[in-house]
């Protein structure tokens, strides 16, 4: 069944749509990220402009991560006010980094810089995440009680120190908000929550539990992308309503699929799969970048001046 | 079998429309009557294309002229819009995009049927002077794009590859050299605007009367008011989207809770 999209001016099959929004809602349940660096790419190759398809994806992220958060939130799975401080920082870096995306995009290289961020992001992550859960899943196999490595280093040093009753931390302030800032700046640039930045961040930087981190950074998503959603609505118009809605009726069925897989799987053999998972779109689109491409032109229609 | 039902049709039609629809130059000696089976396309939610049925007959107040055959060519255009072709190129190994060329303005939907084969229905010259074929309609805007033949081929290329532009010979239908009927194919994926349609009656290659009118398409019901909504009034339709996204999310994990509890 095809359904014609109003503001992306395109006609896609609306099952098409509903698998892909259900398929990244099971991944935002499990792993706490917003599906948002796998959304996006895989709008573009339906055909979706890649505007429309930025500007709707974090449209959907809302629905999904609220949808997720809920669950969540009925487990006491989320530190509140870790997400708040996050979220703080993550709003100075949004600006910050919207800064920087206009001044990339007067230098007209603007989708090149995106492309190079995900590879370089996706891979350091992934290969970090990957290398790690491997190891500590090895641990947990030769049977001995999994050794938990308290960070005593230089986060434990700093001043201004505060009580996350929910993670039981007691760390200071300024980590959280310089984590918080910095996925503002990827979210800006990249279009992004920054779920996949977030999750391993507050995991190995913070030392946050991880039960905790996956509702914490849902939370935390929810707030940035509808403010990514405002955003791009107001200057850009280019939030797709009906597009937004198939998206997210996939995609919070499949948030509440995935978060009910999540609990029945280990914390390592979680973080595994995500980082398993993120190697593999940075794979494609590395090799999108290496390899010659089947058509080496690329068309663009000039959106008219606005009124 | 179809042409005395066809042909009563026009008739009722001609007697109806006979002096407003044409409006070729008195001096021409033939000249086009027409009908479209729709003169807009509403685009509704879930709007898949349409065929648009364009037919009509040849008016002539002397005995039909033998020293060429008739032909007939229908073209559709859509509304135009500049286009940025860029072009990737490999850089320090990755491959990126470099050089770009603007086309000025370039139809968003671009279909030209004839009676036979294009080269033999049209001189180049004729071609020259109404921007006929594909390639022409794109240039005769184009003017500042010089040097630049490579892009304005990669347009042209990709829009076919998508079927915006088409070129369909042999497709328009001609009876007695009078009657003729096509129909237009138009895609899924429509912009909102008007379609010029221009006929061309020719004979021996030259253009010997051309008519023109146009076909409407716009967006109805819901995809007209969510569009309107969207560029009026863009912070309500920002909270629109919000508000569909958080009741959504929420209503599913309610719903998942009470499944759960059951």
């Amino acid at each position: 069944m095809n359904i014609y999209l109003p503001i992306a001016e395109v006609a896609v099959n609306a099952f098409v749509v509903l698998g892909l929004g259900g398929m990244v809602g099971v991944l935002s349940g499990m792993f706490g990220v917003g599906g948002g660096f796998l959304l996006t790419p895989l709008l573009f190759f339906i055909g979706i402009p890649p505007s429309v398809a930025v500007a709707t994806g974090a449209n959907q992220i809302v629905a999904s991560s609220v949808s997720g958060v809920l669950a969540h939130l009925r487990r006491r799975t989320v530190d509140i006010k870790m997400g708040a401080v996050l979220q703080g920082g993550g709003l100075v870096g949004a600006t910050l980094g919207v800064a920087i995306f206009n001044y990339l995009k007067s230098l007209g290289q603007v989708d090149l810089f995106v492309t190079l961020c995900y590879v370089i992001f996706l891979g350091i992550v992934g290969a970090l995440m990957f290398i790690e859960s491997l190891n500590a899943l090895r641990k947990s196999r030769r049977g001995g009680a999994p050794v938990r490595k308290h960070h005593r280093g230089w986060v434990h040093s700093l001043p201004f120190k505060v009580r996350f009753r929910t993670s039981g931390l007691y760390i200071s302030i300024i980590p959280p908000v310089a984590v918080g800032v910095f996925v503002g700046i990827l979210t800006a640039v990249m279009g992004v929550g920054g779920g996949f930045i977030m999750v391993p961040a507050m995991i190995y930087l913070l030392g946050m539990p991880t039960k905790v981190v996956v509702g914490t950074s849902l939370f935390q998503i929810i707030l940035v992308t509808a403010a990514t959603t405002m955003m791009h609505a107001i200057t850009n118009q280019t939030v797709d309503i009906v597009l937004a809605f198939l998206l997210l009726v996939g995609g919070v069925v499949g948030a509440q699929f995935g978060t009910r897989i999540g609990t029945l799987l280990k914390a390592e053999q979680l973080r595994i799969l995500l980082a398993l998972l993120v190697l593999l779109v940075c794979g494609k689109l590395a090799l999108d970048l290496l390899l010659q491409p089947s058509e080496i032109y690329s068309l663009s229609t000039i959106r008219k001046a606005a009124q | 079998m179809r042409r005395p039902t066809l042909s009563s049709r026009l008739r009722t039609l001609l007697a109806s429309l006979c002096c407003s629809l044409w409006i070729a130059s008195p001096a021409a000696a033939e000249q086009v009557v027409l009908g479209l089976s729709h003169d807009r396309v509403a685009i509704t939610a879930t709007f898949d294309g349409s065929e648009i049925l364009i037919f009509g007959a040849v008016k002539r107040e002397s005995p039909i002229p033998t020293e060429a055959p008739l032909e007939v060519v229908v073209t559709v255009s859509g509304p135009k819009a500049p286009v940025m072709v860029r072009r990737k190129e490999r850089d320090f190994g990755i491959w990126v995009n470099k050089d770009s060329v603007a086309v000025d303005s370039a139809p968003s939907f671009y279909a030209v049927a004839t009676t036979g084969p294009f080269d033999e229905v049209l001189s180049d010259t004729e071609d020259l002077r109404h921007k006929i074929s594909i390639g022409r309609a794109i240039r005769s805007v184009g003017a500042r794009i010089e040097g630049a033949q490579d892009f304005t081929e990669a347009l042209m290329r990709i829009r076919e590859a998508r079927g915006f532009y088409s070129l369909q010979e042999q497709t328009v239908a001609l009876d007695e050299q009078t009657l003729f009927r096509t129909a237009m194919r138009m895609p899924a994926d429509l912009i909102e605007g008007e379609y010029l349609t221009r006929i061309f009656l020719t004979r021996g290659g030259e253009v010997v009367s051309q008519y023109e009118t146009v076909i409407e398409v716009n967006k109805v019901g819901l995809e007209r008011f969510l569009f309107t909504l969207s560029r009026d009034h863009p912070p309500l339709y920002g909270l629109l989207a919000l508000f569909i996204a958080v009741v959504s999310g929420w209503g599913a994990a309610a719903l998942f809770q009470m499944l759960r509890d059951r």
